[in-house]
């Protein structure tokens, strides 16, 4: 069971995901991408209750590791460290803040997919990419309330199934899309992206995908 | 509390939707802070843009113009792309703006830009986007904290420079910097560390939701031992209106464009009118409403994040210029002494 969830990235997404994670209940480890006491008060005023560590210690200490750094910025965090571990990959290929990244606009599979091939050995689930920051905190609503909305989840069976757990817990519905590489269908420019769904408006603008 | 307006420019559509001509958007502009000068207004900001749609390419141009055109109002950047222009001319554009104005209504807010068409329109790569913004930041406030015209700084990101005369100086000394932000918490305590006064840029979400950011400006500004100059404005969407029903069915054309034109770019779907709803009622990030609901809602954020300066962006998607006019002239008029009598019997 998921109780610790770590999070590298203290910015607008990853410092959104802490809030929510501890809302939720989960401990939650963070870390930027340099050493704790760089984030320490941040962490203390703007994520009370997270704990800040270095990017290895939040990858060693956790159940479960959200990467929210900005794409092109992957490279930079150790994949000998995620190992074996579910990792939610947050992160969209947006050219005008990440530049030109051809590994990922000239690779035809999702940037998942890409980014699944440098951190060969963790269980990467794509989700969270596709609600922007501010939304999921304001958006979260408990299980069955009629606004609730849906996040998609693309991954292993087993591993996606933890993760759906989580944002269940996290206040959204969570609606599973299959394999990693059916997580094309909630990029950037996709129907699904930016867009608000219930769990069944979600699953229908997934099918298709499904399907393929 | 000081209550303003700021723009990108706004180029005005045809009938058929299509755009007229970037120049006339930026001649509104000008006319645009004309007014808001007349009516009384507290400040104008000019936010450094290069598309068609928003075309205020040059502020230190149009603040220049603005200065000898007006009487009272604070003029600024919001904000001046420095991490792209060179801190040097910034410095020297809006000092020449100050010298127009008779000293002490000219700004500028220093910023990095959430969009980055200027990476490629100067020539810069994005892979320096951390390197550039704060070495360039640096020699704007080494520039303007120089006691005497002469100014010795060296970097990595441009030539050094080994007491060159930087000129004009601002009549009061130095200008008001200020550091723009659109949220995230390392800026807040950069900006606290540095002791500059911060910007807040709210776009979305819920504004009071920002309250543990100014927090920790506050407290890294104090860690630091900075006490003197330490101030938060705030910028958001907004238009005034007679009614808000006036004033929604006035925006909504204009923020649906804009989003049609960012979804575009960024892969959003659709905007949709719930959603626009939504963001427009308390407590929401869009100040859209007669002068009561505005003026509310200012001191309800007032009460979250202390600002000292509230300033509105109308105009976007062709808004018609007499919808902008009146708004101006309705924060000024209206608004203004509402949020000064709501803060009093606080
Ligand atoms: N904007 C949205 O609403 C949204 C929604 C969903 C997903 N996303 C995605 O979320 C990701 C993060 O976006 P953001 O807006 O949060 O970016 P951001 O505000 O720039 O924050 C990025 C964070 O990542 C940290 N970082 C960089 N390299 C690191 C490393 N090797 N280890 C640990 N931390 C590291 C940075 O720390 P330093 O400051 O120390 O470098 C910073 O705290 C992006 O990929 C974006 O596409 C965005």
């Amino acid at each position: 069971m998921v109780t610790t969830i770590g999070i590298l990235g203290a910015g607008r997404v990853g410092s959104a995901i802490a809030r929510t994670a501890l809302k939720a209940g989960y401990a939650v480890h963070i870390a930027g991408s340099g050493p704790a006491a760089d984030i320490e008060l941040i962490v203390d005023i703007v994520i009370p209750g997270a704990v800040p560590m270095t990017a290895a210690e939040v990858a060693a200490s956790s159940d479960l590791v959200v990467l929210a750094v900005p794409m092109h910025k992957f490279r930079s965090v150790d994949p000998a460290t995620l190992a074996g571990r579910i990792v939610i990959d947050t992160m969209n290929y947006w050219q005008p803040i990440d530049g030109e990244l051809d590994e990922i606009a000239a690779d035809p599979r999702g940037s998942s997919e890409v980014v699944a091939d440098y951190f060969a050995d963790a269980r990467l689930v794509k989700t969270l990419n596709h609600i922007g920051y501010h939304d999921l905190e304001t958006d979260a609503r408990p299980a069955g309330h009629p606004e609730r909305h849906a996040l998609a989840i693309a991954g292993d069976a087993d591993a996606a199934a933890v993760v759906a757990e989580v944002i269940n817990r996290f206040g959204f519905d969570p609606v599973l899309a299959g394999p990693l590489a059916s997580g094309v269908a909630f990029e950037p420019g996709s129907p699904v992206f930016g867009g608000r769904h219930t769990a069944a408006e979600l699953a229908a603008e997934l099918e298709p995908a499904e399907a393929a | 509390m000081e209550i303003g307006a700021y723009s990108f420019g706004d180029t005005p559509l045809n009938p058929d939707g299509s755009p007229r001509s970037t120049a006339e958007g930026i001649r509104n502009l000008f006319d645009a802070i004309v007014v808001a000068d007349k009516a009384g207004l507290d400040y104008f900001g000019i936010g450094e843009h290069h598309t068609v749609s928003m075309p205020a390419s040059s502020p230190g141009a149009l603040i220049s113009a603005a200065a000898a055109a007006t009487g009272q109002i604070i003029l600024g950047s919001a904000a001046s792309v420095i991490s792209t222009d060179d801190p040097v001319r910034v410095f020297q554009q809006l000092a020449t703006a100050d010298a127009i104005s008779g000293g002490g209504r000219v700004e500028i807010t220093a910023g990095r830009g959430s969009s980055v068409e200027t990476f490629p329109l100067f020539g810069y790569d994005l892979a320096d986007y951390d390197r550039l913004y704060a070495e360039k930041l640096d020699l704007l406030m080494t520039i303007n904290d120089s006691a005497t015209e002469n100014v010795t700084w060296s970097g990595t990101v441009r030539p050094t420079l080994d007491d060159l005369a930087v000129v004009p100086r601002p009549v009061a000394g130095r200008l008001p910097i200020w550091l723009a932000t659109g949220g995230n918490a390392a800026s807040s305590a950069r900006a606290g560390k540095l002791g500059l006064p911060v910007s807040y840029g709210i776009i979305g979400g819920e504004p009071h939701r920002f309250a543990p950011l100014t927090e920790l400006y506050r407290r890294s500004a104090a860690q630091a031992g900075h006490t003197e100059n330490i101030k938060v404005s705030v910028a958001t969407f907004g238009l005034v209106a007679p009614t808000k029903k006036e004033a929604l069915e006035r925006f909504y054309p204009g923020w649906h464009s804009l989003n049609v034109e960012m979804g575009r770019l960024r892969g959003w779907g659709a905007p949709d009118r719930r959603q626009f709803d939504a963001q427009a009622a308390a407590p929401g990030a869009y100040y859209v409403g007669d002068p009561d609901d505005v003026a509310e809602r200012i001191v309800h954020l007032h009460g979250y994040l202390g600002h000292m300066r509230h300033f509105l962006q109308g105009d976007f998607g062709g808004l018609p210029t007499e919808h902008l006019h009146e708004s101006l002239t309705l924060l000024a008029t209206e608004v203004k002494p509402r949020v000064a009598r709501l803060l009093a019997a606080k």
